[in-house]
C-alpha cells in the first residue's frame, strides 16, 4: 500500500480514482473501463512528475524523511557482500544508531560506517531513530583507524536528524566524540566517500561525512541544524520550520552549487521510497566511480585531497 | 538614573567618552546580586569581587589582560563572501552583520592578534560572544584557520578563547563547513609540534565545541562557564525532565573527564604560561626566575582549582602577574 505526502494529494487523488474503477471492472459493473483506466493513470503520472519536478526544500525534508526511503540496512542488502557487522566503541557501550562493519562492494573490501533510523517501532528504539551518543562516533572512529591500517575505502551512510541530545550523552562527551570522529575523517590515508541518502543533521552529519567525495540523493537533505531547530534559533518558534527549511540553503542543488558537495544521485519522479532498485543501481555507479577514482592514489595524496578540499569550501563564493 | 548622573557625573565623563558608555554604571552579579561599580569591575577583569563570578568579557580586553604588559598585534579577518544565502529570519542578515560589528567595533567574532606571554611569543584567538552570539560563520572559521597558521609560520603555540552559541545558522551548510576547515588547521599545527591550549568561557556550545573547541592539548575552563553540545531547553524537551545540578557547567566536565582544569581567570596567565614555556621547551625566563618561589603543591592545586582572591582586585603589574596570587582560602 503506497502511502502519500500531504502535497502529493493530486496524485493520490487520481491513484483513488484508478483503484476505484479497477475494482468495479472486477465485480463486473463496467466493462469498457481500460481506456478510461489508461487515461487516469497517465494523469497521475503526469502529476506526479510534475510535483516532483518543482519540489520545495520542505518538501523534499519530508521525502528526506519518509518512512519508506532506503535506509542504511537497504544498502548493505542491495550493494554489498560478506557483510560483517563490528559492534561496540570498547570504551562504554553499543550504539545501534551508527552501525559499522566491513564487506565487499563487487568483490573489492570496504569498510561500511552508517547511520540507521529503523524502519519499525521496535527497530526505531533500537536504532534511537538515527540519534547517534558519543559512543556511535566513537565505533566510527575505530573502524576508520582499522580501515586506515588494513588500507581499505571506506564508505559512509549519512541518513540523521542529528546527534542525540540527552543528559548521558553530554556527560560522555557528545561533542568531543563528534569533534574526534571528524578529525579521524581528515586523518584516514584511504579515500573516504559519503553518500547523504536521506537527512544529513548538524555536527550529527558531519562527523562521518567529511570525505574525499561528498554526494547526496536528489530529494535527500544536509543542514546545519533542522529546519525545526533552526526555526526555534532564528524565529524563536519551531513551527517555522518550513520557512527555515525553505530558506537555508538545504537541498543537493543548492549544495552543489555551493561548492559542499560533489555530485548528485538523481531519483526518479516519485522519489526513493518508489524506485529503490534504480536508486540502488545509480548508488552502485559512484560506489563504482569513487574506487576508481582514487585507485592506486598514495595515502599522503589522498588525505591531501580531502583536507585542501576542506579548506577551500566557501572560498569560490562572493 | 538621575541621581546617578548627578553624583558621579564627573567621574564617568573621561571614560564614557573613550567607549560606548555602559547602560548602567553599576553592575548587578547575577550570582550574588550585589552592585559592583563598572569600573572595579574593568579593573578586576571583570570577575566580581566577592562572589569571584566570571563575568563576559570583551575580546580586547581580554587580550590586554592576557598578553605582557597588555600589548598585542591585531591581526585582520579574512575577507569571505558576504551574506552568500541572502538570508533572512527576522531581520535581514546583512543588517545584523552591521549592529553586531557596531556594537563591537569587530568585524566578525574572532579577534586574533600575537603577542608575548610570560616572555614567550603566542599565538592568540578570542571570541567574543557579544558579535552575534559568538556563532561560527565563515569569517570566524577563517579567522581561526588563520590563526593555527600563523601560528605554524611563526612556530608559536596556539590560544584559544571560545565562546560561542554553536554554528552562525544564517550561513548554512557554509557555517557548519567549518567545522571540518577548522579542524585540518588544528592536525596542521599538532603535525608542526605545537601546543594548542583551549579555553573554555561561558558559554561554549554547539558545533564549536563538537570542532576545533575540544581538540585542544590542554583544556582549560573558567570557572562555571556553560560547555556543552546540546543546548539545554533541547534536552529537557528530549528527556522531558529537569537537569541535574550544574548540568554542563566546568566543574561538571572536570569531573566527567572532558577538560584538564578549571582556572580563575586572573590565573591563566601563568597557568598557561608555565604550560607553554614546558611544552616550548624553553627555560625559564627572567620573567619567571624574578617571580617568587617556594611554592607548595597544595599551593599548585589551589590556584588550578581557581580560588580567586581578594588581594588581587587591583589589575596586576606584570611582575606580580606571573607569580600566583596568594592564597585565601587555603586552611
Amino acid at each position: 500500500m503506497q502511502s502519500y505526502l500531504e502535497f502529493e494529494k493530486p496524485v493520490a487523488d487520481l491513484q483513488g480514482k484508478v483503484q476505484e474503477l479497477k475494482s468495479l471492472a472486477q465485480s463486473g459493473e463496467a466493462v469498457e473501463i481500460e481506456d478510461e483506466v489508461k487515461r487516469l493513470q497517465d494523469k497521475a503520472d503526469e502529476a506526479l512528475h510534475e510535483i516532483y519536478g518543482r519540489l520545495t526544500p520542505w518538501q523534499k525534508t519530508q521525502i528526506a524523511r519518509h518512512p519508506l526511503r532506503p535506509h542504511f540496512v537497504d544498502y548493505i542488502k542491495n550493494l554489498i557482500t560478506d557483510f560483517v557487522p563490528l559492534a561496540g566503541d570498547r570504551k562504554f557501550s553499543e550504539d545501534a544508531a551508527v552501525q559499522t562493519g566491513f564487506g565487499r562492494f563487487d568483490g573489492q573490501p570496504v569498510a561500511i560506517i552508517g547511520q540507521e533510523k529503523g524502519s519499525n517501532t521496535e527497530s526505531r528504539l533500537k536504532h534511537n531513530f538515527g540519534s547517534a551518543r558519543p559512543e556511535g562516533y566513537r565505533k566510527a572512529v575505530r573502524v576508520m583507524d582499522m580501515a586506515d591500517r588494513f588500507d581499505i575505502p571506506v564508505l559512509f551512510f549519512v541518513d540523521t536528524a542529528g546527534a542525540y541530545p540527552g543528559v548521558g550523552a553530554e556527560e560522555r562527551g557528545q561533542a568531543e566524540a563528534i569533534a574526534r570522529s571528524t578529525e579521524m575523517c581528515l586523518e584516514i590515508g584511504v579515500p573516504s566517500l559519503a553518500i547523504v541518502i536521506g537527512e544529513g543533521g548538524s555536527g550529527g552529519a558531519i562527523a562521518i561525512a567529511t570525505a574525499n567525495k561528498v554526494v547526496m540523493l536528489e530529494h535527500s537533505i544536509y543542514t546545519v541544524a533542522s529546519p525545526e531547530a533552526a526555526a526555534s534559533i532564528l524565529w524563536r518558534d519551531a513551527a517555522k520550520a518550513q520557512e527555515a527549511a525553505n530558506n537555508m540553503k538545504i537541498t543537493a542543488q543548492d549544495l552543489k552549487e555551493f561548492g559542499i558537495i560533489d555530485q548528485i544521485i538523481p531519483e526518479p519522479a516519485g522519489g526513493a521510497h518508489r524506485h529503490a532498485p534504480e536508486i540502488m543501481q545509480s548508488t552502485h555507479k559512484v560506489i563504482e566511480d569513487f574506487l576508481a577514482e582514487f585507485e592506486g592514489k598514495g595515502r599522503l595524496e589522498v588525505r591531501e585531497h580531502r583536507r585542501e578540499k576542506f579548506l577551500a569550501m566557501g572560498s569560490n563564493l562572493t | 538614573m538621575n541621581w546617578i548622573n548627578s553624583v558621579v557625573r564627573p567621574k564617568i565623563r573621561s571614560f564614557l567618552n573613550k567607549r560606548e558608555s555602559p547602560e548602567n554604571l553599576w553592575v548587578k552579579c547575577p550570582q550574588s546580586g550585589e552592585m559592583v561599580f563598572y569600573r572595579d569591575l574593568e579593573a578586576n577583569q571583570w570577575v566580581v569581587p566577592n562572589s569571584g563570578f566570571h563575568m563576559k568579557i570583551k575580546a580586547r580586553d581580554r587580550m590586554k589582560a592576557f598578553l605582557d604588559n597588555g600589548e598585542y598585534t591585531e591581526h585582520e579577518v579574512p575577507d569571505v563572501a558576504h551574506d552568500p544565502l541572502k538570508f533572512r529570519a527576522t531581520k535581514k542578515y546583512a543588517d545584523q552583520l552591521r549592529d553586531y560589528r557596531a556594537k563591537t567595533d569587530m568585524k566578525d567574532c574572532v579577534l586574533l592578534a600575537s603577542g608575548k606571554l610570560i616572555g614567550r611569543d603566542v599565538t592568540v584567538g578570542v571570541q567574543d560572544f557579544d558579535f552575534g552570539g559568538g556563532s561560527l560563520g565563515m569569517a570566524a572559521g577563517a579567522t581561526i584557520v588563520k590563526g593555527l597558521e600563523m601560528a605554524v609560520k611563526n612556530k608559536t603555540p596556539f590560544i584559544l578563547f571560545t565562546a560561542s552559541g554553536g554554528a552562525r545558522m544564517q550561513e548554512g551548510m557554509l557555517s557548519l563547513m567549518q567545522m571540518p576547515r577548522t579542524t585540518v588547521a588544528v592536525q596542521r599545527l599538532r603535525e608542526a609540534g605545537l601546543p594548542y591550549i583551549v579555553v573554555f568561557t561561558d558559554p561554549t556550545t554547539g558545533g564549536v565545541t563538537a570542532s576545533y573547541a575540544m581538540l585542544g592539548d590542554v583544556h582549560i575552563a573558567e570557572p562555571n562557564a556553560l560547555i556543552g553540545f546540546a543546548g539545554q531547553r533541547v534536552i529537557e524537551q528530549t528527556i522531558r525532565e529537569s537537569l541535574p545540578k550544574g548540568f554542563q557547567r566546568s566543574e561538571y566536565l572536570l569531573e566527567h573527564g572532558m577538560i584538564d582544569m578549571v582556572v580563575h581567570r586572573h590565573n591563566l596567565r601563568s597557568t598557561i604560561g608555565k604550560l607553554v614555556g614546558m611544552f616550548m621547551k624553553s627555560p625559564l625566563n627572567d620573567m619567571e626566575l624574578a617571580a617568587p618561589k617556594k611554592k607548595t603543591v597544595r599551593d599548585a592545586i589551589v590556584e588550578a582549582e581557581g580560588a580567586g582572591d581578594d588581594a588581587d582586585n587591583a589589575p596586576a603589574e606584570n611582575s606580580e602577574d606571573v607569580a600566583p596570587p596568594p592564597v585565601a582560602h587555603a586552611e
